[in-house]
């Protein structure tokens, strides 16, 4: 019979990861340090403009705006906010996609910038477009992936077929292009591709944005299972204050590039708790601190 | 570089080349498409030699100039389209990326850039190969070409050290999507001209305009071509063309590492501005 777990559990005497048997933890309780990280976005000057003797930028954007943050090993925190307040940027910065401005980024000890190599090797992230070749089946996006993360392609073969049907993929639509599945389906695609590299940290942006009720619920068991089972750390983006609320152990409230608050979901409503909102939610939690409603605030996402 | 990362990344590059078979393999309908044109395009050129017999030379050329003339003409389109093919391979693995949305997933990945872009490599070598061979089946068959000459191992050696140095080329093309996500590959087009222009793919580069001439001095693609005519019409034996195929041996090694390094310089300013992302 099928396990209900898309693991099996790690021989007793090996690493219940693979990935540690190889990447030794410097830190081994803080999974990832944020320290006053800062990211700006500049648009330059047009080359009119520039010759004219004008440097100003004809935009700038403060998409992280000096953060700190500590993310505990085998946490499930979620970062919430509207739109463009830079939880996308700050991922983007955790998967060595950017680099600070200021401030440091490291996980588990290994800086972003200096132990690249290293941090690539220990985190994988799932993005709120399932990227893919759309041409191209699951089974060979997913073989690809496995192929650059030093997976054996015998090995990962087995473990593709294993993971999609857990996730409710049916085998022939393992071998099928990419583009005839649901964008659901698609996102569950680009959970298993993530999950095959045995991430020690995985980085979640907006994961479950656009799926219906019912994939929701699959992708949000998915994430728990591999924060239970797996030994992996999950930092998760989300504008859903439901699923920030059901899933993360501790909550990160983000508005125009900075962190307005931080604590269990829990502690964010007792802190607001009152004659106002006898019984609060994390919407009007948003609302006390921001002092504008989640909806207003939802602009439109920036680099 | 231990041994066995070593042999990490040599697995890992085959990912690069497995996946690119795995898109031929799925946009087949494109390729034929694609194949048609190339053999249609390398026709128009060698009937070029065909009809200057009649239309240009007032007192006509012999049999074998004119087959001398249709060889030319064929290994520049052949080698050319060869060349271009390695040369756009490489340079649009960040366009092709760009365009799927997988650029930052495979940016991501614990691979190191010249192992993305060897894998790359491989796979256009193979696949320009292919395409040049079946294009030069269907020519020799339709012009009934004389290749008693040929020597074909001397010029698979040229052509073979020769993608080296385009290898390098292209890597360097390669950065210019990733800094110019509307405009990048494009630029690379304006690159792949520059070098039609200066490698004598149609006359010998000694017959071109003096400017040219000169600057072709640079081009390796020149010295691919030039090895290849030798080898092919004139019956060159590798021994005859070792100077060449040191010197484009040479040149690759200096410009695979440079190649690279200048993508590096690319993909850390992309990081720092925020370019390295799947839309423009």
């Amino acid at each position: 019979m099928e396990s209900t777990s898309v693991l099996e559990p790690a021989p007793p005497a090996a690493s219940p990861n693979p990935v540690l048997a190889v990447t030794p933890l410097r830190d081994q309780k803080i999974a990832v340090d944020v320290q006053n990280a800062t990211k700006v976005f500049v648009t330059p000057p047009s080359l009119l403009s520039r010759l004219r003797g004008n440097r100003t930028p004809r935009k700038r954007v403060v998409a992280v705006d000096n953060i700190s943050l500590q993310v505990r090993r085998g946490e499930i925190f979620g970062i919430l906010g509207p739109n463009g307040t830079g939880k996308s940027t700050l991922i983007r910065l955790m998967s060595t996609l950017l680099i600070p401005d200021s401030g440091s980024v490291t996980v588990f000890g290994y800086d972003i910038e200096k132990d690249e190599a290293t941090v690539k090797r220990l985190i994988n992230r799932v993005s709120v477009e399932a990227s893919f070749f759309k041409k191209l089946s699951p089974m060979e996006n997913l073989l690809y992936g496995a192929r650059l993360y030093s997976v054996d392609a015998a090995e990962a073969r087995v473990s593709i077929r294993r993971i999609l049907k857990r996730l409710g993929i049916e085998d022939e639509s393992v071998m099928s292009p990419m583009e005839d599945m649901s964008r659901g389906m698609q996102q569950k695609v680009a959970i298993a591709r993530a999950f095959l590299s045995a991430p020690i940290v995985l980085l979640l942006d907006e994961p479950t944005t656009g799926l219906d009720p019912h994939s929701k619920k699959e992708v949000q068991a998915f994430v728990r299972e591999i924060r239970d089972v797996h030994d992996a750390t999950v930092l998760l983006t989300t504008h859903d204050m439901q699923e920030a609320d059901d899933l993360c152990d501790r909550i990160a409230i983000v508005d125009q590039g900075g962190i307005v608050a931080l604590d269990t979901g829990a502690a964010l409503k007792e802190r607001v708790k009152g004659e106002k909102y006898p019984n609060p939610t994390l919407e009007d939690v948003f609302l006390e601190l921001t002092g504008k409603s989640f909806v207003d605030s939802d602009v439109e996402e920036k680099p | 570089m231990t041994m066995a990362a070593a042999a990490t990344e040599v697995r890992a590059s085959y990912a690069f080349v497995e996946r690119n078979i795995n898109l031929v393999k799925r946009y087949w309908g494109w390729e034929l498409v694609w194949m048609l044109y190339t053999i249609a395009n390398s026709i128009a050129v060698v009937m070029i030699a065909r009809g200057v017999n009649g239309s240009v030379s007032g007192q006509g050329l012999s049999d074998a100039q004119i087959d001398e003339l249709v060889l030319i003409l064929c290994v520049g389109a052949l080698v050319w389209h060869y060349l271009a093919v390695v040369f756009e391979t490489v340079s649009d693995m960040i366009s092709w990326e760009r365009w799927e949305g997988t650029i930052e997933y495979t940016f991501m990945a614990p691979v190191h850039r010249g192992t993305h872009m060897v894998g790359t490599a491989l796979f256009s070598l193979v696949y320009g190969l292919v395409h040049t061979a079946v294009v030069l089946v269907v020519i020799v068959l339709m012009f009934d070409l004389n290749m008693d000459q040929a020597n074909y191992l001397s010029a698979t050696l040229v052509l073979m050290v020769g993608s080296i140095s385009l290898i390098g080329i292209g890597i360097m093309g390669a950065v210019l999507p990733l800094l110019y996500p509307e405009r990048g590959m494009q630029m690379t087009h304006v690159i792949q001209a520059a070098l039609v222009l200066i490698s004598g793919v149609y006359i010998a580069a000694e017959d071109m305009p003096e400017p040219l001439a000169t600057i072709s001095v640079i081009s390796p693609a020149r010295y691919i071509i030039e090895g290849i005519r030798e080898a092919l019409i004139y019956n060159a034996s590798p021994m005859d063309l070792w100077k060449t195929m040191v010197g484009l041996l040479a040149a690759g090694l200096v410009l695979i590492p440079v190649g690279v390094w200048v993508f590096s310089l690319g993909e850390r300013y992309a990081k720092r501005t925020g370019k390295l992302k799947r839309s423009g």
